[in-house]
Protein backbone atom coordinates (compact mmCIF):
# COMPACT_ATOMS: atom_id res chain seq x y z
CA UNK A 1 0.00 0.00 0.00
CA UNK A 2 0.95 3.18 -0.75
CA UNK A 3 0.59 5.49 1.84
CA UNK A 4 1.19 9.73 1.24
CA UNK A 5 0.91 11.87 4.68
CA UNK A 6 0.72 15.97 5.32
CA UNK A 7 2.79 16.07 1.81
CA UNK A 8 4.44 19.32 1.16
CA UNK A 9 6.38 20.48 -1.93
CA UNK A 10 7.27 23.47 -3.14
CA UNK A 11 8.89 25.19 -6.15
CA UNK A 12 10.51 28.00 -5.84
CA UNK A 13 8.62 29.10 -3.29
CA UNK A 14 5.27 28.18 -4.97
CA UNK A 15 3.56 25.79 -2.79
CA UNK A 16 2.68 23.11 -5.30
CA UNK A 17 1.06 20.57 -2.75
CA UNK A 18 0.11 21.71 0.84
CA UNK A 19 -0.19 18.86 2.86
CA UNK A 20 -2.00 16.66 1.11
CA UNK A 21 -2.82 12.61 2.30
CA UNK A 22 -3.92 9.62 0.61
CA UNK A 23 -3.62 5.96 0.28
CA UNK A 24 -3.89 3.88 -2.27
CA UNK A 25 -4.55 -0.10 -1.19
CA UNK A 26 -3.01 -2.83 -2.68
CA UNK A 27 -4.96 -3.84 -6.27
CA UNK A 28 -7.17 -1.06 -6.27
CA UNK A 29 -7.77 1.50 -9.15
CA UNK A 30 -7.17 5.18 -7.26
CA UNK A 31 -7.59 8.23 -9.23
CA UNK A 32 -6.68 11.65 -8.68
CA UNK A 33 -8.46 14.27 -10.03
CA UNK A 34 -8.46 18.41 -10.43
CA UNK A 35 -7.83 21.27 -13.01
CA UNK A 36 -4.66 22.36 -14.46
CA UNK A 37 -1.87 23.15 -11.60
CA UNK A 38 -3.80 21.68 -9.01
CA UNK A 39 -0.79 19.79 -7.83
CA UNK A 40 -1.38 16.34 -9.73
CA UNK A 41 1.15 15.84 -11.43
CA UNK A 42 3.68 17.01 -8.54
CA UNK A 43 2.38 14.15 -6.47
CA UNK A 44 3.02 11.57 -8.77
CA UNK A 45 6.85 12.80 -9.50
CA UNK A 46 6.94 13.64 -5.67
CA UNK A 47 6.35 9.79 -5.20
CA UNK A 48 9.05 9.00 -8.34
CA UNK A 49 12.01 11.00 -6.41
CA UNK A 50 11.57 13.66 -9.57
CA UNK A 51 10.52 16.57 -7.16
CA UNK A 52 12.08 16.49 -3.89
CA UNK A 53 9.62 17.45 -0.94
CA UNK A 54 9.60 20.00 1.52
CA UNK A 55 7.87 17.68 4.46
CA UNK A 56 5.79 14.68 4.72
CA UNK A 57 5.76 11.58 4.21
CA UNK A 58 5.57 8.90 1.44
CA UNK A 59 5.58 5.32 2.59
CA UNK A 60 5.37 1.89 0.32
CA UNK A 61 4.48 -1.16 2.02
CA UNK A 62 5.56 0.85 5.20
CA UNK A 63 9.18 1.87 3.39
CA UNK A 64 9.60 5.57 3.34
CA UNK A 65 10.37 6.50 -0.34
CA UNK A 66 11.32 10.36 0.27
CA UNK A 67 15.09 10.70 0.22
CA UNK A 68 15.74 7.84 -1.67
CA UNK A 69 16.94 7.96 -5.80
CA UNK A 70 14.55 7.46 -8.32
CA UNK A 71 16.56 3.84 -9.41
CA UNK A 72 15.68 2.76 -6.03
CA UNK A 73 11.95 3.40 -6.25
CA UNK A 74 11.47 2.08 -9.47
CA UNK A 75 13.32 -1.62 -8.23
CA UNK A 76 10.64 -1.24 -5.24
CA UNK A 77 7.94 -1.54 -8.13
CA UNK A 78 6.53 1.90 -8.77
CA UNK A 79 6.42 2.81 -12.26
CA UNK A 80 5.14 6.25 -14.14
CA UNK A 81 3.59 6.63 -17.21
CA UNK A 82 4.92 10.56 -17.87
CA UNK A 83 2.60 13.21 -19.13
CA UNK A 84 2.86 13.71 -22.56
CA UNK A 85 4.15 10.24 -23.30
CA UNK A 86 7.70 11.09 -23.65
CA UNK A 87 8.32 8.04 -25.86
CA UNK A 88 12.11 7.94 -26.98
CA UNK A 89 11.49 9.20 -30.35
CA UNK A 90 14.19 7.85 -32.00
CA UNK A 91 14.72 4.26 -30.85
CA UNK A 92 12.29 1.84 -31.62
CA UNK A 93 9.39 0.38 -29.97
CA UNK A 94 11.27 -2.68 -28.82
CA UNK A 95 13.83 -0.71 -27.65
CA UNK A 96 11.68 1.50 -25.84
CA UNK A 97 10.28 -1.66 -24.19
CA UNK A 98 13.49 -3.08 -23.37
CA UNK A 99 14.49 0.26 -21.68
CA UNK A 100 11.41 -0.15 -19.91
CA UNK A 101 13.50 -3.17 -18.07
CA UNK A 102 16.52 -1.38 -17.69
CA UNK A 103 16.66 -2.35 -13.98
CA UNK A 104 15.66 -5.93 -14.42
CA UNK A 105 18.58 -8.39 -15.21
CA UNK A 106 16.34 -11.59 -15.68
CA UNK A 107 16.54 -11.77 -19.92
CA UNK A 108 14.23 -14.59 -20.27
CA UNK A 109 11.34 -12.85 -18.23
CA UNK A 110 11.88 -9.65 -19.96
CA UNK A 111 11.19 -11.93 -23.20
CA UNK A 112 8.02 -13.27 -21.38
CA UNK A 113 6.93 -9.37 -20.25
CA UNK A 114 7.23 -8.09 -24.19
CA UNK A 115 5.29 -10.63 -24.96
CA UNK A 116 2.91 -9.82 -22.22
CA UNK A 117 2.72 -6.29 -23.44
CA UNK A 118 2.60 -7.17 -27.25
CA UNK A 119 -0.75 -9.59 -26.45
CA UNK A 120 -2.24 -6.51 -24.55
CA UNK A 121 -0.95 -4.02 -27.33
CA UNK A 122 -1.03 -5.92 -30.69
CA UNK A 123 -0.19 -2.83 -32.32
CA UNK A 124 2.61 -1.96 -31.09
CA UNK A 125 3.76 -5.78 -31.65
CA UNK A 126 3.13 -4.96 -35.62
CA UNK A 127 5.02 -2.11 -35.16
CA UNK A 128 7.52 -3.10 -33.09
CA UNK A 129 10.77 -2.27 -35.59
CA UNK A 130 9.48 1.86 -36.67
CA UNK A 131 10.36 4.40 -34.51
CA UNK A 132 8.71 5.58 -31.12
CA UNK A 133 8.72 9.15 -32.78
CA UNK A 134 6.60 8.12 -36.54
CA UNK A 135 4.10 6.65 -34.49
CA UNK A 136 0.35 7.69 -33.32
CA UNK A 137 -0.69 9.87 -30.39
CA UNK A 138 -2.78 6.75 -29.43
CA UNK A 139 -0.08 4.74 -30.27
CA UNK A 140 2.25 6.13 -28.30
CA UNK A 141 0.51 6.27 -25.10
CA UNK A 142 -0.02 2.45 -25.70
CA UNK A 143 3.97 2.07 -25.44
CA UNK A 144 4.18 4.98 -22.71
CA UNK A 145 2.05 2.08 -21.01
CA UNK A 146 4.12 -0.99 -22.09
CA UNK A 147 7.09 0.79 -21.24
CA UNK A 148 6.03 1.32 -17.66
CA UNK A 149 4.75 -1.86 -17.37
CA UNK A 150 7.90 -3.52 -18.67
CA UNK A 151 9.52 -2.76 -15.01
CA UNK A 152 6.74 -5.33 -13.55
CA UNK A 153 5.42 -2.24 -11.46
CA UNK A 154 2.92 -3.61 -8.37
CA UNK A 155 2.14 0.18 -8.52
CA UNK A 156 1.47 1.62 -12.18
CA UNK A 157 1.12 5.81 -11.80
CA UNK A 158 -0.30 7.25 -15.33
CA UNK A 159 0.25 10.86 -15.61
CA UNK A 160 -2.99 12.08 -18.49
CA UNK A 161 -3.06 8.93 -20.51
CA UNK A 162 -5.92 10.40 -22.57
CA UNK A 163 -3.84 13.40 -23.07
CA UNK A 164 -5.15 14.94 -26.41
CA UNK A 165 -6.61 11.59 -27.78
CA UNK A 166 -9.48 10.40 -29.83
CA UNK A 167 -12.63 9.40 -27.63
CA UNK A 168 -12.25 6.04 -29.34
CA UNK A 169 -8.59 5.53 -28.35
CA UNK A 170 -9.16 6.63 -25.08
CA UNK A 171 -11.73 4.00 -24.62
CA UNK A 172 -9.45 1.46 -25.30
CA UNK A 173 -6.69 2.77 -23.37
CA UNK A 174 -8.98 2.50 -19.72
CA UNK A 175 -10.24 -1.01 -20.97
CA UNK A 176 -6.16 -1.73 -20.68
CA UNK A 177 -5.57 0.57 -17.88
CA UNK A 178 -8.72 -1.75 -16.32
CA UNK A 179 -7.25 -5.01 -17.44
CA UNK A 180 -3.68 -4.14 -16.45
CA UNK A 181 -5.51 -3.87 -12.76
CA UNK A 182 -6.93 -6.98 -12.81
CA UNK A 183 -4.10 -9.20 -13.94
CA UNK A 184 -2.90 -7.58 -10.15
CA UNK A 185 -1.15 -4.13 -10.52
CA UNK A 186 -1.92 -1.10 -8.37
CA UNK A 187 -2.86 1.97 -10.37
CA UNK A 188 -2.67 5.53 -9.50
CA UNK A 189 -4.07 7.72 -11.75
CA UNK A 190 -4.37 11.02 -12.92
CA UNK A 191 -6.76 12.76 -15.48
CA UNK A 192 -8.58 15.69 -16.25
CA UNK A 193 -11.11 13.64 -18.26
CA UNK A 194 -12.59 12.81 -14.70
CA UNK A 195 -15.32 11.57 -16.24
CA UNK A 196 -14.05 8.44 -17.87
CA UNK A 197 -11.11 7.84 -14.43
CA UNK A 198 -14.46 8.11 -11.73
CA UNK A 199 -15.85 5.48 -13.79
CA UNK A 200 -12.77 3.11 -13.38
CA UNK A 201 -11.75 4.14 -9.97
CA UNK A 202 -12.30 2.06 -7.11
CA UNK A 203 -11.35 5.35 -4.61
CA UNK A 204 -10.79 9.22 -6.24
CA UNK A 205 -9.49 12.24 -4.53
CA UNK A 206 -10.36 15.74 -6.12
CA UNK A 207 -6.76 18.52 -6.00
CA UNK A 208 -7.46 21.69 -5.55
CA UNK A 209 -4.84 24.30 -5.92
CA UNK A 210 -2.55 22.11 -3.82
CA UNK A 211 -5.13 20.52 -1.59
CA UNK A 212 -7.27 17.47 -1.20
CA UNK A 213 -11.06 18.89 -1.20
CA UNK A 214 -13.21 15.86 -1.52
CA UNK A 215 -12.91 12.49 -1.74
CA UNK A 216 -14.97 9.07 -1.79
CA UNK A 217 -15.61 6.09 -4.19
CA UNK A 218 -15.98 6.65 -7.67
CA UNK A 219 -19.68 6.32 -8.02
CA UNK A 220 -19.85 8.55 -4.62
CA UNK A 221 -17.82 11.48 -6.67
CA UNK A 222 -19.47 10.75 -9.79
CA UNK A 223 -22.91 11.24 -7.88
CA UNK A 224 -21.17 14.44 -5.91
CA UNK A 225 -23.12 17.66 -6.87
CA UNK A 226 -19.72 19.89 -6.27
CA UNK A 227 -17.80 16.88 -8.36
CA UNK A 228 -20.63 17.24 -11.35
CA UNK A 229 -20.36 20.93 -11.44
CA UNK A 230 -16.32 21.72 -11.16
CA UNK A 231 -15.31 18.48 -13.11
CA UNK A 232 -18.05 16.47 -14.78
CA UNK A 233 -19.50 19.72 -16.50
CA UNK A 234 -23.48 19.12 -15.88
CA UNK A 235 -25.74 21.89 -14.23
CA UNK A 236 -28.47 19.71 -13.93
CA UNK B 1 49.16 14.61 -58.34
CA UNK B 2 52.09 12.53 -57.46
CA UNK B 3 53.81 15.00 -55.10
CA UNK B 4 50.68 15.39 -53.30
CA UNK B 5 50.53 11.26 -52.58
CA UNK B 6 52.17 12.14 -49.01
CA UNK B 7 49.91 15.07 -47.97
CA UNK B 8 46.65 13.06 -48.82
CA UNK B 9 48.39 10.32 -46.55
CA UNK B 10 48.87 12.61 -44.01
CA UNK B 11 45.61 14.56 -44.56
CA UNK B 12 44.10 10.88 -43.41
CA UNK B 13 46.28 10.40 -40.64
CA UNK B 14 45.33 13.93 -39.13
CA UNK B 15 42.17 13.46 -39.50
CA UNK B 16 41.90 10.57 -37.73
CA UNK B 17 43.97 12.18 -35.00
CA UNK B 18 41.15 14.93 -34.92
CA UNK B 19 38.50 12.27 -34.65
CA UNK B 20 39.52 10.60 -32.13
CA UNK B 21 39.22 14.07 -30.10
CA UNK B 22 36.05 15.42 -31.86
CA UNK B 23 34.19 12.25 -30.72
CA UNK B 24 34.95 13.60 -27.30
CA UNK B 25 33.26 16.68 -27.74
CA UNK B 26 30.49 15.13 -29.88
CA UNK B 27 29.75 13.03 -27.14
CA UNK B 28 29.39 15.26 -24.22
CA UNK B 29 27.38 17.67 -26.39
CA UNK B 30 25.08 15.00 -27.22
CA UNK B 31 23.93 14.34 -23.51
CA UNK B 32 24.80 17.89 -21.28
CA UNK B 33 24.19 20.49 -24.21
CA UNK B 34 28.08 21.66 -23.02
CA UNK B 35 30.58 21.97 -25.30
CA UNK B 36 33.50 21.02 -22.87
CA UNK B 37 36.46 23.42 -23.50
CA UNK B 38 38.32 21.90 -21.73
CA UNK B 39 38.67 18.22 -23.76
CA UNK B 40 42.00 20.21 -25.78
CA UNK B 41 43.83 20.51 -22.32
CA UNK B 42 42.87 17.43 -21.67
CA UNK B 43 44.45 15.59 -24.80
CA UNK B 44 47.58 18.37 -24.07
CA UNK B 45 47.51 16.00 -20.62
CA UNK B 46 47.74 12.96 -21.94
CA UNK B 47 50.62 13.52 -24.44
CA UNK B 48 52.68 15.21 -20.93
CA UNK B 49 51.72 12.10 -19.47
CA UNK B 50 52.73 10.23 -22.48
CA UNK B 51 56.63 11.77 -22.40
CA UNK B 52 56.58 11.81 -18.95
CA UNK B 53 55.74 7.85 -18.33
CA UNK B 54 58.00 6.83 -21.50
CA UNK B 55 61.10 8.34 -20.25
CA UNK B 56 60.41 6.27 -16.93
CA UNK B 57 59.16 2.69 -17.35
CA UNK B 58 59.14 0.23 -20.06
CA UNK B 59 56.46 0.82 -22.76
CA UNK B 60 53.93 -1.88 -21.74
CA UNK B 61 53.70 0.18 -18.73
CA UNK B 62 53.44 3.84 -19.79
CA UNK B 63 50.75 3.65 -22.31
CA UNK B 64 48.12 2.08 -19.85
CA UNK B 65 49.33 4.59 -17.19
CA UNK B 66 48.65 7.27 -19.84
CA UNK B 67 45.10 6.18 -20.76
CA UNK B 68 44.17 5.30 -16.95
CA UNK B 69 45.38 8.88 -16.02
CA UNK B 70 43.55 10.80 -19.12
CA UNK B 71 40.34 8.84 -18.13
CA UNK B 72 40.66 10.05 -14.26
CA UNK B 73 41.00 13.29 -15.58
CA UNK B 74 38.08 13.41 -17.41
CA UNK B 75 36.26 11.71 -14.75
CA UNK B 76 37.34 14.22 -11.99
CA UNK B 77 36.56 17.05 -14.34
CA UNK B 78 33.22 16.02 -14.53
CA UNK B 79 32.69 15.40 -11.22
CA UNK B 80 34.17 18.32 -9.82
CA UNK B 81 33.67 21.02 -12.27
CA UNK B 82 29.96 20.11 -14.15
CA UNK B 83 28.14 17.95 -11.43
CA UNK B 84 27.43 20.52 -9.24
CA UNK B 85 26.15 22.85 -11.87
CA UNK B 86 23.26 20.33 -13.61
CA UNK B 87 20.41 22.15 -12.46
CA UNK B 88 22.49 25.48 -13.28
CA UNK B 89 21.95 27.69 -16.53
CA UNK B 90 23.66 26.01 -19.34
CA UNK B 91 25.56 29.60 -19.44
CA UNK B 92 27.63 29.23 -16.16
CA UNK B 93 28.63 24.83 -17.29
CA UNK B 94 30.45 26.84 -20.19
CA UNK B 95 31.96 29.22 -17.65
CA UNK B 96 32.93 26.24 -15.77
CA UNK B 97 34.32 24.74 -18.26
CA UNK B 98 36.23 27.47 -19.25
CA UNK B 99 37.75 27.70 -16.02
CA UNK B 100 38.85 23.96 -16.24
CA UNK B 101 40.62 24.79 -19.29
CA UNK B 102 43.04 26.99 -17.81
CA UNK B 103 42.83 25.50 -14.57
CA UNK B 104 44.76 22.43 -16.51
CA UNK B 105 47.14 24.67 -18.82
CA UNK B 106 47.98 26.86 -15.29
CA UNK B 107 48.41 23.20 -13.26
CA UNK B 108 50.64 22.16 -16.64
CA UNK B 109 52.60 24.87 -16.25
CA UNK B 110 52.99 25.15 -12.56
CA UNK B 111 54.72 20.78 -13.39
CA UNK B 112 56.92 21.58 -16.03
CA UNK B 113 58.01 25.15 -15.61
CA UNK B 114 56.62 26.61 -18.67
CA UNK B 115 59.15 24.44 -20.45
CA UNK B 116 57.71 22.52 -23.97
CA UNK B 117 58.59 18.93 -23.04
CA UNK B 118 60.17 17.31 -25.89
CA UNK B 119 59.25 14.33 -27.20
CA UNK B 120 61.80 11.84 -27.60
CA UNK B 121 60.87 8.60 -29.89
CA UNK B 122 58.16 7.78 -27.10
CA UNK B 123 56.58 4.88 -28.45
CA UNK B 124 59.48 3.34 -31.37
CA UNK B 125 57.69 1.30 -33.31
CA UNK B 126 55.32 3.24 -34.18
CA UNK B 127 58.14 6.07 -34.96
CA UNK B 128 59.39 3.99 -37.75
CA UNK B 129 60.10 5.13 -40.58
CA UNK B 130 58.06 3.57 -43.82
CA UNK B 131 57.50 3.67 -47.71
CA UNK B 132 53.98 3.21 -49.20
CA UNK B 133 53.02 4.68 -52.39
CA UNK B 134 56.68 5.82 -53.41
CA UNK B 135 56.20 8.14 -50.18
CA UNK B 136 58.49 7.82 -47.29
CA UNK B 137 56.34 8.87 -43.77
CA UNK B 138 56.33 7.12 -40.51
CA UNK B 139 54.59 4.13 -39.31
CA UNK B 140 51.84 6.30 -37.15
CA UNK B 141 50.48 7.58 -39.82
CA UNK B 142 49.60 4.51 -41.25
CA UNK B 143 47.88 3.36 -38.37
CA UNK B 144 45.97 6.31 -36.85
CA UNK B 145 43.08 5.74 -39.60
CA UNK B 146 42.88 1.97 -39.32
CA UNK B 147 42.97 2.55 -35.92
CA UNK B 148 40.57 5.28 -35.12
CA UNK B 149 37.60 3.55 -37.54
CA UNK B 150 38.39 0.77 -35.82
CA UNK B 151 37.70 2.43 -32.54
CA UNK B 152 34.65 4.48 -34.07
CA UNK B 153 33.12 0.59 -34.91
CA UNK B 154 33.42 -0.49 -31.25
CA UNK B 155 32.41 2.96 -30.30
CA UNK B 156 29.39 1.97 -32.21
CA UNK B 157 28.79 -0.85 -31.33
CA UNK B 158 28.67 0.01 -27.85
CA UNK B 159 26.31 2.70 -28.07
CA UNK B 160 23.98 0.89 -30.16
CA UNK B 161 23.84 -2.88 -28.73
CA UNK B 162 24.48 -2.39 -25.32
CA UNK B 163 22.97 -1.37 -22.52
CA UNK B 164 25.00 1.32 -21.02
CA UNK B 165 25.00 2.18 -24.93
CA UNK B 166 21.08 2.65 -24.74
CA UNK B 167 20.97 4.29 -21.61
CA UNK B 168 23.11 6.88 -22.91
CA UNK B 169 21.07 7.22 -25.89
CA UNK B 170 18.12 7.85 -23.39
CA UNK B 171 19.43 10.08 -21.40
CA UNK B 172 20.72 12.25 -24.67
CA UNK B 173 17.13 12.46 -25.58
CA UNK B 174 15.20 13.63 -22.33
CA UNK B 175 16.93 13.04 -18.87
CA UNK B 176 14.40 13.06 -16.72
CA UNK B 177 12.55 9.81 -18.59
CA UNK B 178 15.70 8.29 -18.70
CA UNK B 179 15.87 8.61 -14.75
CA UNK B 180 12.01 6.66 -15.01
CA UNK B 181 13.85 3.81 -16.26
CA UNK B 182 15.78 3.59 -13.21
CA UNK B 183 18.79 5.05 -15.62
CA UNK B 184 21.23 6.66 -12.71
CA UNK B 185 21.92 9.73 -15.09
CA UNK B 186 25.64 10.60 -13.69
CA UNK B 187 27.19 7.35 -14.15
CA UNK B 188 25.52 7.82 -17.68
CA UNK B 189 27.40 11.40 -17.68
CA UNK B 190 30.51 9.96 -16.25
CA UNK B 191 30.93 6.89 -18.79
CA UNK B 192 30.49 9.62 -21.68
CA UNK B 193 33.51 11.42 -20.08
CA UNK B 194 35.72 8.08 -19.68
CA UNK B 195 34.97 7.07 -23.75
CA UNK B 196 35.95 10.74 -24.39
CA UNK B 197 39.00 10.62 -22.95
CA UNK B 198 40.08 7.76 -23.67
CA UNK B 199 39.88 8.55 -27.11
CA UNK B 200 41.18 11.77 -26.76
CA UNK B 201 44.24 10.18 -25.12
CA UNK B 202 44.88 7.45 -27.86
CA UNK B 203 44.67 10.24 -30.36
CA UNK B 204 46.98 12.39 -28.33
CA UNK B 205 50.04 9.58 -28.03
CA UNK B 206 49.41 9.45 -32.13
CA UNK B 207 49.41 13.34 -32.45
CA UNK B 208 52.57 13.70 -30.51
CA UNK B 209 54.46 11.20 -31.93
CA UNK B 210 54.77 13.43 -35.06
CA UNK B 211 55.68 16.50 -33.30
CA UNK B 212 59.05 17.52 -31.30
CA UNK B 213 57.50 18.69 -28.34
CA UNK B 214 54.36 18.92 -25.80
CA UNK B 215 53.66 22.35 -24.61
CA UNK B 216 50.89 23.42 -22.18
CA UNK B 217 49.14 25.52 -25.32
CA UNK B 218 49.81 22.01 -27.57
CA UNK B 219 46.03 21.36 -26.85
CA UNK B 220 44.66 24.38 -28.09
CA UNK B 221 44.71 24.23 -31.98
CA UNK B 222 44.43 20.44 -32.21
CA UNK B 223 41.28 20.75 -29.73
CA UNK B 224 39.79 24.10 -31.64
CA UNK B 225 39.95 21.96 -35.22
CA UNK B 226 38.68 18.62 -33.33
CA UNK B 227 35.61 21.01 -32.27
CA UNK B 228 35.76 22.56 -36.13
CA UNK B 229 34.90 19.01 -37.19
CA UNK B 230 32.68 18.07 -34.24
CA UNK B 231 30.70 20.90 -35.46
CA UNK B 232 30.69 20.58 -39.29
CA UNK B 233 29.54 17.09 -38.73
CA UNK B 234 26.85 17.66 -37.06
CA UNK B 235 27.14 18.27 -33.12
CA UNK B 236 26.30 15.27 -31.16
CA UNK B 237 26.56 12.86 -34.16
CA UNK B 238 29.26 10.82 -33.93
CA UNK B 239 29.50 9.52 -37.54
CA UNK B 240 29.50 13.70 -38.49
CA UNK B 241 32.56 14.16 -35.80
CA UNK B 242 34.40 11.47 -36.92
CA UNK B 243 33.48 12.30 -41.02
CA UNK B 244 33.95 15.88 -40.09
CA UNK B 245 37.59 15.20 -39.02
CA UNK B 246 38.94 13.17 -42.20
CA UNK B 247 37.56 16.20 -44.17
CA UNK B 248 39.12 18.76 -42.35
CA UNK B 249 42.31 16.68 -42.29
CA UNK B 250 42.35 16.18 -45.63
CA UNK B 251 41.77 19.70 -46.77
CA UNK B 252 44.14 21.39 -44.78
CA UNK B 253 46.64 19.14 -45.68
CA UNK B 254 45.90 19.40 -49.81
CA UNK B 255 46.07 23.27 -49.14
CA UNK B 256 49.55 22.70 -47.64
CA UNK B 257 50.26 20.23 -50.27
CA UNK B 258 49.06 23.31 -53.57
CA UNK B 259 51.67 25.42 -51.48
CA UNK B 260 49.19 27.54 -49.20
CA UNK B 261 50.59 26.16 -45.86
CA UNK B 262 50.05 29.52 -44.17
CA UNK B 263 46.21 29.19 -45.02
CA UNK B 264 45.48 25.83 -44.05
CA UNK B 265 44.13 26.96 -40.43
CA UNK B 266 42.43 29.61 -41.72
CA UNK B 267 40.58 27.31 -44.21
CA UNK B 268 39.80 24.99 -41.22
CA UNK B 269 38.01 28.46 -39.40
CA UNK B 270 36.46 29.69 -42.39
CA UNK B 271 35.02 26.37 -43.24
CA UNK B 272 33.51 26.81 -39.58
CA UNK B 273 31.85 30.62 -40.71
CA UNK B 274 30.59 28.80 -43.98
CA UNK B 275 29.02 25.89 -42.37
CA UNK B 276 27.65 27.79 -39.65
CA UNK B 277 26.13 30.05 -41.97
CA UNK B 278 24.40 27.56 -44.32
CA UNK B 279 23.69 24.38 -42.52
CA UNK B 280 24.27 25.09 -38.55
CA UNK B 281 23.30 21.66 -37.99
CA UNK B 282 26.29 20.29 -39.82
CA UNK B 283 26.34 17.20 -42.24
CA UNK B 284 24.93 14.75 -39.91
CA UNK B 285 22.70 17.21 -37.54
CA UNK B 286 20.38 15.59 -35.14
CA UNK B 287 18.12 14.60 -36.88
CA UNK B 288 14.34 15.34 -35.67
CA UNK B 289 11.81 12.03 -36.02
CA UNK B 290 8.31 13.45 -36.49
CA UNK B 291 5.13 12.01 -36.81
CA UNK B 292 4.85 10.83 -40.54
Amino acid sequence: MLKIENLHVAYGGIQALRGISLEVPDGKIVTLIGANGAGKSTTLRTITGLVKAVSGSITWNGEELLGKPIDKIVTTGIALSPEGRRVFPDMTVLENLKIGAYLRKDKAEIEKDIKWVYSLFPRLEERSWQLAGTLSGGEQQMLAVGRALMSRPKLMMLDEPSLGLAPLVVQDIFSIIREINRQGVTVLLIEQNANMALKIADYAYVLETGKITISGSGAELLADERVREAYLGKND
Amino acid sequence: MRELIPYLINGVSVGGQYALIAIGYTLVYGILRLINFAHGDVFMVAGLVMVYATASMPIYLAIPLALIATVILGFTIERVAYKPLRTAPRMSLMISAIGVSYLIQNLAFYLTGGVPQPVNNPIPWISDTVAIFGASTKRVTIITPFLTIALVIVLVYLINHTKIGMAMRAAAKDFETAQLMGIKINSVISMTFVIGSFLAAVGSMLYFTNYPSVAITSGGMPGLKAFVAAVFGGIGSIPGAVVGAFIIGLCEEIIKGLGYTTFSDAFTFALLIVILCVKPTGLFGEKVTDKV
